[in-house]
């Protein structure tokens, strides 16, 4: 009798087991974890051994593995059904922003609603490729070309909000990640060939509505010295942490420019350079490894989604999530201009630590919810 | 219109995924070649850029501004000192390093506990405080034993200090090191550069507030350094420009006036110009000394703060709030006027309650037996209460809300400095969204006497009575009078802050006033405070219930708790025809404004209009012999 019970128990949790992971992904989840874990060691070496913001790391990083799991074990149909209001009121957030928005640093980026203030451009990262998913999703049958238009109006009105308060960065994060799901419903080559030609004939244009701060960030890149002690020293520095590093790099809190302090930003935007100082080339490959593992994870996901809906939102997420990689790496190592972008899974922060993993969420709960056959 | 057809769309679709893993392939490609043209071909170079990376920028720190009193009195100022500080990361055995170093330096146990806290928050390169204050004999000792301790050094900083310590610590506040959450705030306001070097900032109070203004503009240094990160030769160098001073309007002569006719009570004063809004005396009792904060105060210090029963860092001036009592009668009396409820000229009999139409509850005057006939007046001179119940019934709690509002009372004054609170001047609205709950009828009763709901701050009461004063003009109330450029030497007035005009009738505002002179003549409730001024005084007393009396009982301030007896309250203005101050005054647990708190203002205004500076604590203006009662 007693042992029966000992095996009623063991059932008992296999079966709790059982229902705690069903919707979780291992293998995303454990290439996931490793990056993470390397972050916080990068962090700790990059925080000047201060284990107080790795803790508060922790904290971010446990969070948004809750928001994972919860955003995992929902279906997908459930997911679409909120993707309507989640647009409409991030829509109305940034509206509220640009009337009654706080201003921080010259731009109107945040919304004080009382208890907390907020960044509503966060939430229309995960919220407009769901809004777009949600309506080639809705007009799939009969697809015109109108519905790319709207589509792309879905999109615009957002992103020139952002651009306005002004956030060039983000706003060409989340115009990457709707054009995405437009190239994934099968926008067609011409049109995108087209707006390639468009774009680049329109530079000069764009150049003359930029910023001061940000035609300075793109002079800079061309020729950093030219402002060493200004927006250049973040390149500079970054250059010389990345390139003293060798093949195997200086170690682990060996690196002089993040130690010395000569590093900027060294545990939000700059972290690479830090990880890439202290562990060389060796370490950089290993970590574009366990990023394109990821990545080849998410896309196996993508090809095997049932519905339009989910297949336009994993592939806009997943080519999102390598966008963060390759701007931010970028950026780093000198190739691309200084915009404010963190390194996915890495960088210190909570919000964009958030937004990623709801991502992930998505992802294992595409691949992990019964699919549904279309007769 | 064309029908898509599903396998061809998944067939597109797929080709288009393979195509984005050419894509994400290709742009990993170069940053990967781009990895390898830093770290293998152009290894050399950058290692010679790293290991002669000497130039560092040093931050250089702007001496903070100094905060003076109206007459030029220095409330906050700097000194500098020699500091003993050590790099974490140079040494490898603190404890051992500590030990060796107490041989010839004082440290104490709490001077650990502290550097010991500061190491767990700071970066381990970062040359942290062990010791401040060194005298010429540790400094010397030290020089000579210099190179026993690596990463030990001695440095001259600049230190923060309040001479006055609790006089002004409420006015004040005080600066603190620099916390994450501090972090946080600078790095949303892109303040960070400009702290780089700084350890301090402002927390509470006028340092709080003002910290933009006091804090100046970090200047830099270009220093070359060698492989340890020391500096052997400066480059260049951009000077920091100090921080602003600060003239208050407060007048600390006065303010002292305060502190000792208020003697060992607790309490709160404001006392305001009503001619602009600035703010003359600002005492919250008991005070703190402030300069416990600066370094980061040691728990010892803290529990005896935090704990103690008289909550001295309890602002109470600012943040204290209390039920008016029967200093909100003025406003009721013109709000009476002003509505038409009442004329100068009507008059009823007081029997010493009043009962609401068809129900048995008496709220009772504080004089059993009433005070007669009594017209609006006579209704301030005595404090009669029965007057404003049957008054508060024929306006309604709504009229009073609306009326009085105009006063401030129950809403942030928008004084200059932060975390002031609204208290409370409530409505029926209010009411229902709060407590789900209707109006009562009984709830405007004692409402109309200033008890119930109303919850006022004293900094409220005093804006409410400048507006008395001064015919309506509601002015902002601010500290701040000018600000003196640091570099230049010029000071910049701070324009008074008109926030709205109230319109009262002249003749309903006479009225008032003048009842307000008799109060402090014979026969008012505070003659005695009153007798033989040299200047005409007008004023209101009041109480402030602490706990509820039940129906039947009275109140004996003998039988009951200290903790638990009333308020004493007073407001006042003088000279009463051409006002130069107004202010509130709050005693708590002494029982009623006319005996303790109605004196106080007596000595302020003797000090302030006449020169006359207040003798410590006057017992024969805190006697109790007279018959009192809880509400006048």
């Amino acid at each position: 009798m007693n042992s029966r019970k000992l095996t009623q128990n063991k059932i008992d949790i296999r079966k709790i087991w059982y229902y705690f992971t069903r919707h979780i992904d291992g293998f995303l989840l454990t290439f996931i974890l490793v990056l993470m874990s390397v972050g916080l060691m990068v962090l700790y070496s990059a925080s000047g051994g201060n284990i107080g913001k790795v803790n508060n790391q922790a904290i971010n990083i446990v969070v948004a593995l809750i928001l994972m799991w919860v955003i995992a074990n929902t279906s997908m149909q459930q997911i679409k059904r909120i993707a309507l209001p989640i647009y409409l009121v991030g829509l109305a957030l940034l509206i509220g922003v640009a009337l009654f928005g706080e201003i921080y640093n010259g731009a109107r980026r945040w919304l004080n609603i009382g208890i907390t203030r907020i960044q509503p451009s966060e939430l229309m990262k995960i919220a407009i490729p769901l809004m777009m998913a949600w309506y080639f999703d809705k007009y799939e049958i009969t697809l015109r070309f109108r519905d790319y238009i709207g589509a792309t109006l879905l999109l615009t009105i957002p992103v020139l909000l952002i651009l306005k308060q002004p956030d060039l960065g983000t706003a060409l994060l989340i115009a990457a990640s709707g054009f995405y799901v437009l190239f994934f419903a099968g926008l067609s080559w011409r049109i995108i060939i087209g707006l390639i030609v468009l774009g680049a004939a329109s530079l000069p244009i764009l150049w003359g509505m930029m910023h001061d701060y940000q035609r300075q960030r793109v002079m800079t890149l061309l020729d950093p010295t030219q402002d060493p002690l200004g927006a250049g020293y973040h390149i500079i520095q970054s250059s010389i942490a990345i390139g003293s590093g060798g093949i195997a790099g200086k170690g682990w809190q060996n690196g002089t420019q993040t130690q010395l302090d000569f590093l900027p930003e060294q545990s939000t935007d700059f972290i690479f350079a830090v990880f890439s100082e202290e562990f060389g080339l060796i370490g950089n490959t290993l970590l574009l490894l366990l990023y394109l593992i990821i990545i080849g994870r998410c896309i196996v996901i993508t090809a095997n989604a049932s519905s339009q809906f989910s297949r336009l939102i994993a592939g806009s997420i997943t080519l999102t999530f390598f966008t963060y990689i390759f701007v931010n790496m970028g950026m780093v190592s000198g190739i691309l201009p200084v915009v404010g972008v963190p390194l996915p899974l890495i960088s210190y922060g909570g919000t964009s630590m958030v937004t990623m993993l709801i991502g992930f969420g998505i992802l294992m709960s595409i691949h992990t919810h019964p699919k549904f056959i279309r007769t | 219109m064309e029908l898509r057809d599903q396998p061809i769309e998944l067939q597109k679709f797929r080709i288009r995924l393979g195509i984005s893993v050419i894509f994400i392939l290709a742009l990993f490609s170069i940053l990967y070649v781009r990895f390898y043209y830093l770290q293998i071909t152009q290894q050399d170079h950058y290692s010679t850029l790293a290991e002669v990376n000497r130039i560092s920028i040093l931050p250089l720190v702007p001496n903070r501004g100094l905060i003076f009193d109206r007459h030029g009195k220095v409330l906050a100022q700097n000194y500098s000192a020699y500091a003993l500080e050590i790099t974490p990361s140079k040494v490898p055995d603190i404890e051992s390093t500590l030990d060796e170093l107490a041989a010839f330096i004082e440290i104490t146990p709490t001077d650990r506990q502290r550097f010991m806290k500061l190491m767990k928050e700071s970066r381990r390169f970062k040359s942290l405080p062990i010791r401040n204050r060194l005298n010429e004999i540790e400094i010397a000792t030290f020089a000579t034993n210099r190179y026993r301790f690596p990463g030990v050094e001695i440095k001259s900083r600049v230190f923060r200090q309040y001479p006055e310590k609790e006089l002004v610590s409420h006015v004040v506040g005080y600066i603190s090191r620099i916390n994450d959450k501090d972090l946080d705030f600078l790095e949303l306001n892109n303040e960070l550069n400009n702290y780089r070097g700084s350890q301090h900032i402002g927390k509470i109070g006028i340092e709080q507030s003002y910290e933009k203004q006091l804090h100046g503009i970090t200047g830099f240094e270009e220093v070359e350094t060698d492989a340890a990160g020391r500096s052997i030769r400066v480059l260049s160098r951009t000077l920091p420009i100090s921080g602003n001073n600060l003239i208050l309007s407060l007048d600390f002569g006065l303010q002292e006036a305060v502190e000792k006719a208020f003697g060992d009570r607790r309490g709160a004063l404001v006392a305001l110009d009503p001619n602009n809004g600035e703010i003359l005396a600002f005492v919250s009792k008991p005070g703190y000394d402030n300069n416990l904060f600066i370094g980061g105060i040691d728990h010892e210090n803290w529990n005896m703060l935090n704990n103690s029963i008289d909550r001295p860092l309890n602002n109470r001036a600012l943040r204290g709030v209390y039920p008016p009592g029967s200093t909100f009668k003025p406003f009721m009396a013109l709000a009476a006027l002003e509505l038409g409820k009442r004329t100068p000229e009507y008059s009823m009999a007081d029997p010493g309650f009043f009962s609401l139409p068809g129900v048995k509850h008496r709220f009772r005057d504080w004089k059993p037996g009433g005070h007669g006939r009594v017209n609006l007046h006579k209704s301030l001179v005595v404090s009669c209460d029965t007057f404003y119940y049957s008054l508060g019934n024929d306006l309604g709690i709504d009229n009073m809300h609306n009326f009085i509002g105009q006063f401030g009372l129950g809403k942030k004054t928008g004084i200059d400095v932060e975390n002031e609170v609204s208290g409370l001047l409530p409505s029926s609205a209010w009411k229902m969204a709060q407590h789900k709950q209707k109006w009562y009828a009984g709830d405007t009763i004692s409402a109309a006497i200033g008890q119930g709901y109303n919850l006022t701050t004293p900094l409220q009461l005093a804006f409410a009575t400048m507006m008395i004063a001064n015919g309506g003009k509601a002015y902002a109330p601010r500290f701040v009078k000018q600000i003196q450029n640091s570099k230049t030497g010029e000071t910049t007035n701070i324009p008074e802050n008109l926030l709205y005009t109230a319109n009262f009738k002249p003749k309903n505002l006479e009225v008032i006033r003048n009842a307000l002179i008799d109060v402090t003549r014979p026969g008012g409730t505070a003659a005695k405070a009153g007798a033989n001024a040299l200047y005409t005084f007008a004023g209101k007393t009041g109480t402030s219930q602490v706990v509820r009396i039940k129906q039947g009982e009275r109140y004996n301030e003998k039988l009951i708790d200290e903790r638990h007896r009333d308020h004493a309250m007073f407001i006042a203005y003088a000279p009463a025809e051409s006002p130069k101050i107004a202010l509130a005054v709050l005693v708590e647990n002494t029982g009623t404004g006319g005996s303790t708190a109605a004196p106080i203002a007596r000595q302020v205004f003797d000090y302030y209009l006449l020169g006359n500076t207040p003798k410590a604590e006057d017992d024969s203006l805190n006697d109790n012999t007279e018959e009192h009662d809880h509400s006048h």
